[in-house]
Protein backbone atom coordinates (compact mmCIF):
# COMPACT_ATOMS: atom_id res chain seq x y z
CA UNK A 1 0.00 0.00 0.00
CA UNK A 2 1.16 3.80 -0.58
CA UNK A 3 0.51 6.47 2.04
CA UNK A 4 0.66 9.48 -0.63
CA UNK A 5 1.14 12.90 0.73
CA UNK A 6 -0.98 15.15 -0.85
CA UNK A 7 0.05 18.97 -1.13
CA UNK A 8 -2.74 19.69 -0.03
CA UNK A 9 -4.30 18.01 3.07
CA UNK A 10 -1.06 16.03 4.25
CA UNK A 11 -0.59 12.14 4.07
CA UNK A 12 -3.67 10.34 2.87
CA UNK A 13 -3.81 6.43 2.11
CA UNK A 14 -3.79 5.50 -1.72
CA UNK A 15 -6.98 4.45 -2.05
CA UNK A 16 -7.96 7.91 -1.37
CA UNK A 17 -6.34 8.75 -4.50
CA UNK A 18 -6.58 8.77 -8.37
CA UNK A 19 -3.45 7.85 -10.43
CA UNK A 20 -2.99 9.67 -14.22
CA UNK A 21 0.61 8.21 -15.51
CA UNK A 22 3.27 9.96 -16.76
CA UNK A 23 3.78 13.21 -15.89
CA UNK A 24 5.32 15.97 -18.29
CA UNK A 25 4.30 14.71 -21.27
CA UNK A 26 3.13 17.58 -23.63
CA UNK A 27 0.40 18.41 -26.19
CA UNK A 28 2.10 19.01 -29.59
CA UNK A 29 2.10 22.15 -30.25
CA UNK A 30 0.62 23.08 -33.63
CA UNK A 31 -1.75 19.46 -34.08
CA UNK A 32 -2.54 20.52 -38.18
CA UNK A 33 1.42 20.02 -38.60
CA UNK A 34 2.17 17.31 -36.21
CA UNK A 35 2.34 13.59 -38.06
CA UNK A 36 0.79 10.77 -37.19
CA UNK A 37 4.03 9.33 -35.44
CA UNK A 38 4.41 12.39 -33.37
CA UNK A 39 0.76 11.92 -32.27
CA UNK A 40 1.60 8.39 -31.52
CA UNK A 41 4.64 9.35 -29.11
CA UNK A 42 1.83 11.90 -27.23
CA UNK A 43 -0.50 9.67 -27.19
CA UNK A 44 0.39 6.08 -26.37
CA UNK A 45 4.46 5.91 -25.94
CA UNK A 46 5.56 6.22 -22.11
CA UNK A 47 9.04 5.63 -20.51
CA UNK A 48 7.42 3.06 -18.01
CA UNK A 49 10.92 3.48 -16.56
CA UNK A 50 12.57 0.81 -13.95
CA UNK A 51 13.17 2.93 -10.73
CA UNK A 52 12.12 6.39 -10.54
CA UNK A 53 9.11 7.72 -11.97
CA UNK A 54 7.42 11.17 -12.90
CA UNK A 55 3.90 10.82 -12.22
CA UNK A 56 0.65 12.54 -11.57
CA UNK A 57 -2.30 11.79 -8.87
CA UNK A 58 -5.43 13.20 -8.20
CA UNK A 59 -6.63 13.36 -4.81
CA UNK A 60 -9.85 12.07 -5.89
CA UNK A 61 -11.40 11.35 -2.46
CA UNK A 62 -10.47 14.47 -0.91
CA UNK A 63 -9.37 17.66 -2.35
CA UNK A 64 -9.57 16.07 -5.76
CA UNK A 65 -6.56 18.32 -6.82
CA UNK A 66 -3.98 16.81 -9.23
CA UNK A 67 -0.41 17.09 -8.36
CA UNK A 68 2.56 15.48 -9.54
CA UNK A 69 4.96 12.59 -7.18
CA UNK A 70 8.24 11.09 -7.99
CA UNK A 71 8.13 7.42 -7.05
CA UNK A 72 10.72 4.37 -7.32
CA UNK A 73 8.39 1.57 -9.44
CA UNK A 74 11.25 -0.92 -7.70
CA UNK A 75 10.56 -0.04 -3.84
CA UNK A 76 7.54 2.41 -4.01
CA UNK A 77 9.16 4.77 -2.16
CA UNK A 78 8.09 8.22 -3.09
CA UNK A 79 11.23 10.31 -3.43
CA UNK A 80 9.33 13.98 -3.42
CA UNK A 81 5.84 15.22 -4.30
CA UNK A 82 5.27 19.15 -6.00
CA UNK A 83 2.17 20.55 -7.49
CA UNK A 84 1.37 21.03 -10.86
CA UNK A 85 3.39 23.64 -12.85
CA UNK A 86 5.71 23.38 -10.70
CA UNK A 87 9.11 22.20 -11.98
CA UNK A 88 10.28 18.95 -10.91
CA UNK A 89 13.05 19.01 -8.01
CA UNK A 90 16.20 18.04 -8.15
CA UNK A 91 16.11 15.00 -6.17
CA UNK A 92 19.60 12.82 -4.87
CA UNK A 93 19.59 9.67 -6.61
CA UNK B 1 15.54 -36.93 -24.92
CA UNK B 2 14.17 -40.07 -23.52
CA UNK B 3 10.45 -39.99 -23.85
CA UNK B 4 8.30 -40.07 -21.19
CA UNK B 5 5.80 -42.95 -21.00
CA UNK B 6 4.03 -45.07 -19.13
CA UNK B 7 6.98 -47.50 -19.42
CA UNK B 8 9.84 -45.50 -18.52
CA UNK B 9 7.63 -44.58 -15.23
CA UNK B 10 7.37 -47.80 -14.62
CA UNK B 11 10.94 -48.26 -15.38
CA UNK B 12 12.34 -45.73 -13.18
CA UNK B 13 9.89 -46.47 -10.61
CA UNK B 14 12.52 -49.99 -10.47
CA UNK B 15 15.19 -47.67 -9.33
CA UNK B 16 13.16 -45.72 -6.95
CA UNK B 17 12.75 -42.19 -9.05
CA UNK B 18 16.50 -41.61 -8.68
CA UNK B 19 17.41 -41.99 -12.24
CA UNK B 20 15.53 -39.40 -14.45
CA UNK B 21 17.39 -37.81 -16.51
CA UNK B 22 17.66 -33.90 -16.39
CA UNK B 23 14.63 -32.58 -18.39
CA UNK B 24 16.85 -29.87 -20.04
CA UNK B 25 20.73 -29.14 -20.00
CA UNK B 26 22.31 -26.24 -18.85
CA UNK B 27 24.83 -25.32 -21.15
CA UNK B 28 27.76 -22.95 -21.37
CA UNK B 29 26.80 -20.04 -23.66
CA UNK B 30 28.45 -19.80 -27.23
CA UNK B 31 29.60 -16.93 -28.38
CA UNK B 32 27.58 -16.61 -31.30
CA UNK B 33 23.91 -17.61 -32.37
CA UNK B 34 21.45 -17.35 -35.22
CA UNK B 35 18.78 -16.06 -32.63
CA UNK B 36 18.75 -15.48 -29.64
CA UNK B 37 15.49 -15.04 -27.59
CA UNK B 38 15.70 -12.76 -24.28
CA UNK B 39 13.00 -14.23 -21.88
CA UNK B 40 12.79 -17.78 -20.67
CA UNK B 41 8.99 -17.49 -19.81
CA UNK B 42 6.26 -19.77 -21.98
CA UNK B 43 6.17 -17.48 -24.75
CA UNK B 44 9.95 -17.18 -25.35
CA UNK B 45 10.62 -21.28 -24.95
CA UNK B 46 7.64 -21.72 -27.23
CA UNK B 47 9.13 -19.47 -29.84
CA UNK B 48 12.44 -21.01 -29.55
CA UNK B 49 10.65 -24.70 -29.82
CA UNK B 50 8.35 -23.80 -32.89
CA UNK B 51 11.61 -22.05 -34.51
CA UNK B 52 13.45 -25.57 -33.90
CA UNK B 53 10.23 -27.16 -34.98
CA UNK B 54 8.71 -25.34 -37.57
CA UNK B 55 11.52 -23.66 -39.23
CA UNK B 56 14.55 -26.27 -38.44
CA UNK B 57 16.42 -23.25 -37.34
CA UNK B 58 17.95 -24.60 -33.91
CA UNK B 59 21.15 -22.43 -33.33
CA UNK B 60 19.39 -20.82 -30.64
CA UNK B 61 19.65 -19.42 -27.43
CA UNK B 62 17.01 -18.34 -24.32
CA UNK B 63 18.35 -16.37 -22.16
CA UNK B 64 16.77 -16.06 -18.66
CA UNK B 65 17.89 -13.76 -15.69
CA UNK B 66 16.13 -15.69 -13.34
CA UNK B 67 14.80 -19.37 -13.48
CA UNK B 68 12.39 -20.66 -16.34
CA UNK B 69 8.71 -19.36 -15.66
CA UNK B 70 9.46 -17.54 -12.78
CA UNK B 71 7.73 -14.44 -13.90
CA UNK B 72 4.36 -14.10 -15.03
CA UNK B 73 3.87 -17.55 -16.42
CA UNK B 74 4.33 -19.22 -12.79
CA UNK B 75 2.04 -16.39 -11.38
CA UNK B 76 -0.80 -16.19 -13.53
CA UNK B 77 -4.27 -17.87 -12.86
CA UNK B 78 -4.10 -20.42 -15.72
CA UNK B 79 -6.95 -19.82 -17.74
CA UNK B 80 -7.64 -20.45 -21.41
CA UNK B 81 -10.11 -19.70 -23.99
CA UNK B 82 -10.59 -17.93 -26.74
CA UNK B 83 -13.84 -15.92 -26.92
CA UNK B 84 -12.44 -12.75 -27.84
CA UNK B 85 -14.48 -9.92 -29.82
CA UNK B 86 -12.77 -8.57 -32.82
CA UNK B 87 -12.10 -11.15 -35.68
CA UNK B 88 -8.10 -10.12 -35.39
CA UNK B 89 -8.17 -11.37 -31.49
CA UNK B 90 -10.44 -14.35 -32.26
CA UNK B 91 -7.94 -15.74 -34.50
CA UNK B 92 -5.62 -15.24 -32.97
CA UNK B 93 -6.36 -16.81 -29.24
CA UNK B 94 -8.63 -19.83 -31.64
CA UNK B 95 -5.14 -21.07 -33.32
CA UNK B 96 -3.61 -21.16 -29.85
CA UNK B 97 -6.65 -23.08 -28.68
CA UNK B 98 -6.03 -25.24 -31.39
CA UNK B 99 -2.30 -25.59 -30.31
CA UNK B 100 -3.24 -26.34 -26.50
CA UNK B 101 -5.88 -29.15 -27.29
CA UNK B 102 -2.67 -30.81 -28.87
CA UNK B 103 0.40 -29.42 -26.62
CA UNK B 104 0.79 -32.74 -24.27
CA UNK B 105 0.97 -35.39 -26.91
CA UNK B 106 3.11 -32.69 -29.04
CA UNK B 107 5.85 -32.05 -26.28
CA UNK B 108 5.73 -35.60 -24.46
CA UNK B 109 4.91 -33.56 -21.05
CA UNK B 110 1.55 -33.46 -19.74
CA UNK B 111 0.72 -29.38 -19.28
CA UNK B 112 -2.50 -30.93 -17.83
CA UNK B 113 -4.46 -28.45 -19.91
CA UNK B 114 -8.10 -29.25 -18.65
CA UNK B 115 -10.99 -28.18 -20.66
CA UNK B 116 -13.90 -27.29 -18.09
CA UNK B 117 -15.23 -24.65 -19.60
CA UNK B 118 -15.18 -20.84 -18.94
CA UNK B 119 -18.22 -18.77 -17.58
CA UNK B 120 -18.50 -15.48 -17.90
CA UNK B 121 -21.24 -13.55 -15.97
CA UNK B 122 -23.78 -10.80 -16.70
CA UNK B 123 -24.90 -9.02 -13.99
CA UNK B 124 -26.94 -6.48 -15.57
CA UNK B 125 -29.36 -5.59 -18.69
CA UNK B 126 -26.36 -4.58 -20.64
CA UNK B 127 -23.43 -6.99 -19.52
CA UNK B 128 -26.38 -9.48 -20.96
CA UNK B 129 -26.47 -7.40 -24.24
CA UNK B 130 -22.53 -7.19 -24.53
CA UNK B 131 -22.33 -10.95 -24.04
CA UNK B 132 -25.19 -11.78 -26.76
CA UNK B 133 -23.03 -9.46 -29.13
CA UNK B 134 -19.58 -11.38 -28.48
CA UNK B 135 -21.17 -14.47 -28.34
CA UNK B 136 -22.49 -14.05 -32.03
CA UNK B 137 -19.37 -12.63 -32.80
CA UNK B 138 -17.53 -15.54 -31.99
CA UNK B 139 -19.69 -18.03 -33.44
CA UNK B 140 -19.29 -16.40 -36.53
CA UNK B 141 -15.67 -16.98 -36.60
CA UNK B 142 -16.43 -20.42 -36.24
CA UNK B 143 -15.22 -20.57 -31.93
CA UNK B 144 -17.89 -21.96 -29.96
CA UNK B 145 -19.56 -19.83 -27.55
CA UNK B 146 -23.16 -19.84 -26.18
CA UNK B 147 -25.62 -17.93 -23.82
CA UNK B 148 -26.60 -19.57 -20.96
CA UNK B 149 -29.47 -18.01 -19.14
CA UNK B 150 -29.58 -17.64 -14.87
CA UNK B 151 -31.53 -21.32 -14.57
CA UNK B 152 -29.00 -23.06 -16.92
CA UNK B 153 -26.18 -21.30 -14.85
CA UNK B 154 -27.30 -22.26 -11.46
CA UNK B 155 -27.37 -25.48 -12.72
CA UNK B 156 -24.12 -25.77 -13.56
CA UNK B 157 -22.83 -23.87 -10.90
CA UNK B 158 -25.03 -24.29 -7.92
CA UNK B 159 -22.76 -22.34 -5.16
CA UNK B 160 -23.13 -19.07 -7.21
CA UNK B 161 -25.36 -16.52 -5.38
CA UNK B 162 -28.14 -16.07 -8.10
CA UNK B 163 -30.83 -14.24 -6.06
CA UNK B 164 -32.02 -11.13 -7.58
CA UNK B 165 -31.19 -9.19 -3.98
CA UNK B 166 -27.51 -9.64 -4.48
CA UNK B 167 -25.69 -6.80 -4.86
CA UNK B 168 -24.20 -8.84 -8.07
CA UNK B 169 -27.33 -10.57 -9.61
CA UNK B 170 -26.50 -12.65 -11.85
CA UNK B 171 -28.58 -12.72 -15.08
CA UNK B 172 -26.74 -14.95 -17.44
CA UNK B 173 -23.26 -15.82 -18.45
CA UNK B 174 -21.81 -16.79 -21.81
CA UNK B 175 -19.86 -20.32 -21.66
CA UNK B 176 -16.81 -21.20 -24.00
CA UNK B 177 -17.15 -24.94 -23.25
CA UNK B 178 -13.29 -25.62 -24.85
CA UNK B 179 -12.09 -23.35 -22.32
CA UNK B 180 -10.41 -24.33 -19.51
CA UNK B 181 -7.14 -24.36 -16.73
CA UNK B 182 -3.70 -25.51 -17.84
CA UNK B 183 -0.94 -26.36 -15.60
CA UNK B 184 1.76 -23.18 -16.05
CA UNK B 185 4.38 -24.34 -14.63
CA UNK B 186 4.63 -27.70 -16.77
CA UNK B 187 3.86 -25.73 -19.99
CA UNK B 188 7.30 -24.14 -19.33
CA UNK B 189 8.91 -26.46 -18.38
CA UNK B 190 7.40 -28.80 -21.32
CA UNK B 191 8.43 -26.11 -24.47
CA UNK B 192 11.94 -26.16 -22.05
CA UNK B 193 12.54 -29.62 -22.43
CA UNK B 194 11.05 -30.05 -25.99
CA UNK B 195 13.30 -27.41 -27.18
CA UNK B 196 16.09 -28.77 -25.48
CA UNK B 197 15.81 -31.95 -27.15
CA UNK B 198 16.09 -30.30 -30.50
CA UNK B 199 19.48 -28.67 -29.79
CA UNK B 200 18.38 -24.86 -28.20
CA UNK B 201 20.30 -23.97 -25.41
CA UNK B 202 18.51 -22.67 -22.33
CA UNK B 203 20.30 -20.32 -20.36
CA UNK B 204 19.21 -19.26 -16.84
CA UNK B 205 20.44 -17.04 -14.53
CA UNK B 206 21.82 -14.51 -17.29
CA UNK B 207 20.54 -10.95 -17.32
CA UNK B 208 20.77 -9.20 -20.74
CA UNK B 209 22.26 -5.51 -20.11
CA UNK B 210 22.35 -4.43 -23.47
CA UNK B 211 21.12 -4.70 -26.87
CA UNK B 212 24.53 -4.01 -29.37
CA UNK B 213 23.94 -2.06 -32.44
CA UNK B 214 25.28 -0.96 -35.87
CA UNK B 215 23.12 1.58 -36.91
CA UNK B 216 19.56 0.34 -38.00
CA UNK B 217 21.15 -3.50 -37.52
CA UNK B 218 21.39 -5.76 -33.97
CA UNK B 219 24.53 -7.41 -33.75
CA UNK B 220 24.26 -9.39 -30.31
CA UNK B 221 23.46 -8.66 -26.52
CA UNK B 222 25.37 -7.79 -23.63
CA UNK B 223 24.69 -10.00 -20.65
CA UNK B 224 25.94 -10.91 -17.47
CA UNK B 225 27.85 -13.56 -18.91
CA UNK B 226 29.91 -12.01 -21.72
CA UNK B 227 28.23 -10.19 -25.14
CA UNK B 228 26.60 -13.06 -27.69
CA UNK B 229 26.26 -12.57 -31.22
CA UNK B 230 22.98 -13.00 -33.52
CA UNK B 231 22.02 -11.74 -36.06
CA UNK B 232 18.55 -11.84 -35.05
CA UNK B 233 17.53 -11.15 -31.50
CA UNK B 234 13.77 -11.59 -30.20
CA UNK B 235 12.82 -9.98 -26.96
CA UNK B 236 9.70 -11.81 -25.26
CA UNK B 237 9.80 -10.34 -22.15
CA UNK B 238 6.69 -9.26 -20.53
CA UNK B 239 6.59 -6.30 -17.81
CA UNK B 240 10.55 -5.49 -18.48
CA UNK B 241 9.73 -4.67 -22.20
CA UNK B 242 10.16 -0.90 -22.07
CA UNK B 243 13.56 -1.77 -20.55
CA UNK B 244 14.39 -3.91 -23.07
CA UNK B 245 13.32 -1.59 -25.73
CA UNK B 246 15.10 1.74 -24.02
CA UNK B 247 18.38 -0.64 -24.27
CA UNK B 248 17.56 -0.30 -28.43
CA UNK B 249 16.29 2.80 -28.17
CA UNK B 250 13.08 2.39 -28.64
CA UNK B 251 10.02 3.54 -27.11
CA UNK B 252 6.85 1.20 -26.63
CA UNK B 253 2.88 1.79 -25.98
CA UNK B 254 3.61 -0.20 -22.76
CA UNK B 255 3.17 0.62 -19.43
CA UNK B 256 4.06 -2.09 -16.52
CA UNK B 257 1.22 -3.03 -13.96
CA UNK B 258 0.97 -5.22 -11.05
CA UNK B 259 -1.25 -8.03 -11.20
CA UNK B 260 -2.26 -10.17 -7.57
CA UNK B 261 -4.17 -13.34 -8.10
CA UNK B 262 -4.00 -15.14 -4.87
CA UNK B 263 -4.95 -19.09 -3.42
CA UNK B 264 -7.14 -20.56 -0.72
CA UNK B 265 -6.77 -23.37 1.09
CA UNK B 266 -7.16 -26.66 -0.45
CA UNK B 267 -11.05 -28.23 0.08
CA UNK B 268 -12.69 -30.88 -1.62
CA UNK B 269 -14.04 -30.71 -5.03
CA UNK B 270 -16.48 -27.82 -5.41
CA UNK B 271 -15.91 -25.67 -8.31
CA UNK B 272 -15.54 -27.73 -11.72
CA UNK B 273 -15.55 -24.94 -14.40
CA UNK B 274 -14.10 -21.47 -14.39
CA UNK B 275 -16.07 -18.46 -13.26
CA UNK B 276 -15.19 -14.81 -14.57
CA UNK B 277 -16.73 -11.59 -14.31
CA UNK B 278 -15.70 -8.82 -15.62
CA UNK B 279 -17.46 -6.05 -14.36
CA UNK B 280 -16.16 -6.84 -10.65
CA UNK B 281 -12.82 -8.21 -11.69
CA UNK B 282 -13.27 -11.91 -10.54
CA UNK B 283 -12.06 -14.69 -11.82
CA UNK B 284 -12.13 -18.12 -10.00
CA UNK B 285 -11.38 -21.77 -10.43
CA UNK B 286 -10.22 -24.43 -8.24
CA UNK B 287 -7.06 -26.65 -9.07
CA UNK B 288 -6.32 -30.30 -9.13
CA UNK B 289 -4.76 -29.75 -5.52
CA UNK B 290 -8.36 -28.31 -4.19
CA UNK B 291 -7.41 -24.82 -4.07
CA UNK B 292 -9.31 -22.01 -5.02
CA UNK B 293 -7.64 -20.09 -7.43
CA UNK B 294 -8.48 -15.87 -7.56
CA UNK B 295 -7.20 -13.25 -9.94
CA UNK B 296 -7.39 -9.70 -9.52
CA UNK B 297 -7.47 -6.78 -11.60
CA UNK B 298 -4.11 -4.95 -11.93
CA UNK B 299 -3.50 -2.18 -9.53
CA UNK B 300 -3.70 1.62 -10.88
CA UNK B 301 -0.19 2.35 -10.51
CA UNK B 302 2.91 1.38 -12.74
CA UNK B 303 5.65 -0.96 -10.47
CA UNK B 304 8.29 -3.50 -11.57
CA UNK B 305 7.88 -4.67 -8.05
CA UNK B 306 6.25 -8.02 -7.99
CA UNK B 307 3.69 -7.21 -5.57
CA UNK B 308 0.79 -4.42 -5.40
CA UNK B 309 -1.90 -2.84 -2.60
CA UNK B 310 -3.71 -4.94 -0.44
CA UNK B 311 -6.47 -3.01 -1.33
CA UNK B 312 -6.99 -4.73 -4.40
CA UNK B 313 -7.01 -8.06 -2.51
CA UNK B 314 -9.49 -6.84 -0.20
CA UNK B 315 -11.91 -5.93 -3.16
CA UNK B 316 -11.79 -9.19 -4.96
CA UNK B 317 -12.32 -11.15 -1.84
CA UNK B 318 -15.29 -9.05 -1.03
CA UNK B 319 -16.96 -9.42 -4.52
CA UNK B 320 -15.84 -12.98 -4.65
CA UNK B 321 -17.49 -13.53 -0.97
CA UNK B 322 -20.64 -11.69 -2.61
CA UNK B 323 -21.19 -14.47 -5.79
CA UNK B 324 -19.83 -17.32 -3.50
CA UNK B 325 -21.32 -16.66 0.21
CA UNK B 326 -20.21 -20.29 0.74
CA UNK B 327 -16.55 -19.29 0.20
CA UNK B 328 -16.76 -16.60 3.13
CA UNK B 329 -15.14 -18.68 5.49
CA UNK B 330 -12.26 -20.19 3.07
CA UNK B 331 -8.63 -18.93 4.56
CA UNK B 332 -6.44 -17.94 1.77
CA UNK B 333 -3.23 -19.03 1.69
CA UNK B 334 -0.78 -16.99 -0.39
CA UNK B 335 -1.36 -13.97 -2.72
CA UNK B 336 1.31 -12.67 -5.03
CA UNK B 337 2.00 -10.27 -8.04
CA UNK B 338 3.30 -10.59 -11.36
CA UNK B 339 4.23 -7.42 -13.67
CA UNK B 340 2.42 -7.17 -16.68
CA UNK B 341 2.85 -5.15 -19.91
CA UNK B 342 -0.40 -3.31 -20.37
CA UNK B 343 -1.36 -1.77 -24.18
CA UNK B 344 -3.23 1.15 -24.60
CA UNK B 345 -5.62 -1.02 -27.03
CA UNK B 346 -5.05 -4.12 -24.31
CA UNK B 347 -3.91 -6.29 -27.46
CA UNK B 348 0.00 -7.70 -27.84
CA UNK B 349 2.62 -6.17 -30.16
CA UNK B 350 4.54 -9.38 -32.09
CA UNK B 351 6.11 -8.23 -35.10
CA UNK B 352 9.66 -6.94 -36.05
CA UNK B 353 11.03 -3.48 -35.30
CA UNK B 354 12.82 -0.13 -36.99
CA UNK B 355 15.70 -2.05 -35.82
CA UNK B 356 16.41 -4.81 -38.41
CA UNK B 357 16.91 -7.95 -36.59
CA UNK B 358 15.25 -7.11 -33.77
CA UNK B 359 12.16 -8.54 -33.03
CA UNK B 360 9.11 -7.39 -29.98
CA UNK B 361 6.46 -10.10 -28.22
CA UNK B 362 5.25 -7.76 -25.57
CA UNK B 363 2.14 -5.99 -24.43
CA UNK B 364 -0.01 -9.46 -23.56
CA UNK B 365 -0.94 -7.83 -20.25
CA UNK B 366 -3.43 -9.51 -17.98
CA UNK B 367 -4.16 -12.28 -20.20
CA UNK B 368 -1.00 -13.54 -22.02
CA UNK B 369 -1.23 -17.32 -20.50
CA UNK B 370 -3.67 -18.51 -22.60
CA UNK B 371 -2.08 -17.01 -26.03
CA UNK B 372 1.29 -18.98 -24.91
CA UNK B 373 1.73 -21.63 -27.57
CA UNK B 374 0.16 -19.34 -30.34
CA UNK B 375 2.14 -16.45 -29.67
CA UNK B 376 5.20 -18.62 -29.96
CA UNK B 377 3.63 -20.36 -33.15
CA UNK B 378 3.37 -17.06 -34.65
CA UNK B 379 6.46 -15.33 -33.53
CA UNK B 380 8.71 -17.95 -34.52
CA UNK B 381 7.52 -17.23 -38.16
CA UNK B 382 8.23 -13.82 -38.02
CA UNK B 383 11.73 -14.74 -36.83
CA UNK B 384 12.45 -16.85 -39.73
CA UNK B 385 10.71 -15.47 -42.72
CA UNK B 386 11.54 -11.85 -41.23
CA UNK B 387 7.99 -11.23 -41.85
CA UNK B 388 5.11 -11.69 -39.88
CA UNK B 389 2.73 -14.61 -39.82
CA UNK B 390 -0.86 -13.27 -41.32
CA UNK B 391 -2.43 -14.22 -37.84
CA UNK B 392 -0.36 -11.80 -35.84
CA UNK B 393 0.37 -9.37 -38.86
CA UNK B 394 -2.11 -6.66 -37.50
CA UNK B 395 -0.28 -6.62 -34.07
CA UNK B 396 2.11 -4.41 -36.09
CA UNK B 397 4.13 -1.78 -33.58
CA UNK B 398 3.04 0.72 -36.07
CA UNK B 399 -1.22 0.16 -35.60
CA UNK B 400 -0.09 2.96 -32.86
CA UNK B 401 0.69 5.66 -35.61
CA UNK B 402 -1.73 4.76 -38.41
CA UNK B 403 -4.67 3.96 -35.86
CA UNK B 404 -5.72 0.36 -36.74
CA UNK B 405 -5.62 -0.34 -32.48
CA UNK B 406 -7.10 -4.06 -32.01
CA UNK B 407 -9.38 -2.65 -28.83
CA UNK B 408 -10.24 -5.25 -26.65
CA UNK B 409 -10.26 -3.37 -23.50
CA UNK B 410 -13.83 -3.14 -23.18
CA UNK B 411 -14.60 -6.28 -25.08
CA UNK B 412 -12.76 -9.33 -23.86
CA UNK B 413 -9.52 -8.52 -22.61
CA UNK B 414 -10.66 -6.70 -19.18
CA UNK B 415 -9.98 -9.70 -17.12
CA UNK B 416 -8.51 -12.95 -17.78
Amino acid sequence: MLRIPCPYCGPRDETEFAYGGEAHIARPQNPATTTDADWADFLFMRKNPKGRHRERWMHARGCRQWFNVERDTVTHQIVTVYRMGEPPPETPR
Amino acid sequence: MKSYSIFSLLRNALSYHQNWQAAWRSPEPKPAYDVIIVGGGGHGLATAYYLAKEHGITNVAVLEKGWLGGGNTGRNTTIVRSNYLWDESARLYEHSLKLWEGLSQDLNFNVMFSQRGVLNLAHNLHDLRELQRRVSAIRLNGIDSEILNVEQVKEMVPILNCSPDSRYPVLGASLQRRGGVARHDAVAWGFARAADARGIDIIQNCEVTGIRRDGDRVLGVETTRGFMAAPKVACVTAGHSSVLAAMAGLRLPIESHPLQALVSEPIKPILHTVVMSAAVHVYVSQSDKGELVLGAGIDAYTSYAQRGSLSVIEEIMASTVTLFPIFSRLKMMRSWGGIVDVCPDASPIIGKTPIRGLYFNCGWGTGGFKATPGSGHVFAHTIARDEPHPLNAPYALDRFANGSLIDEHGAAAVAH
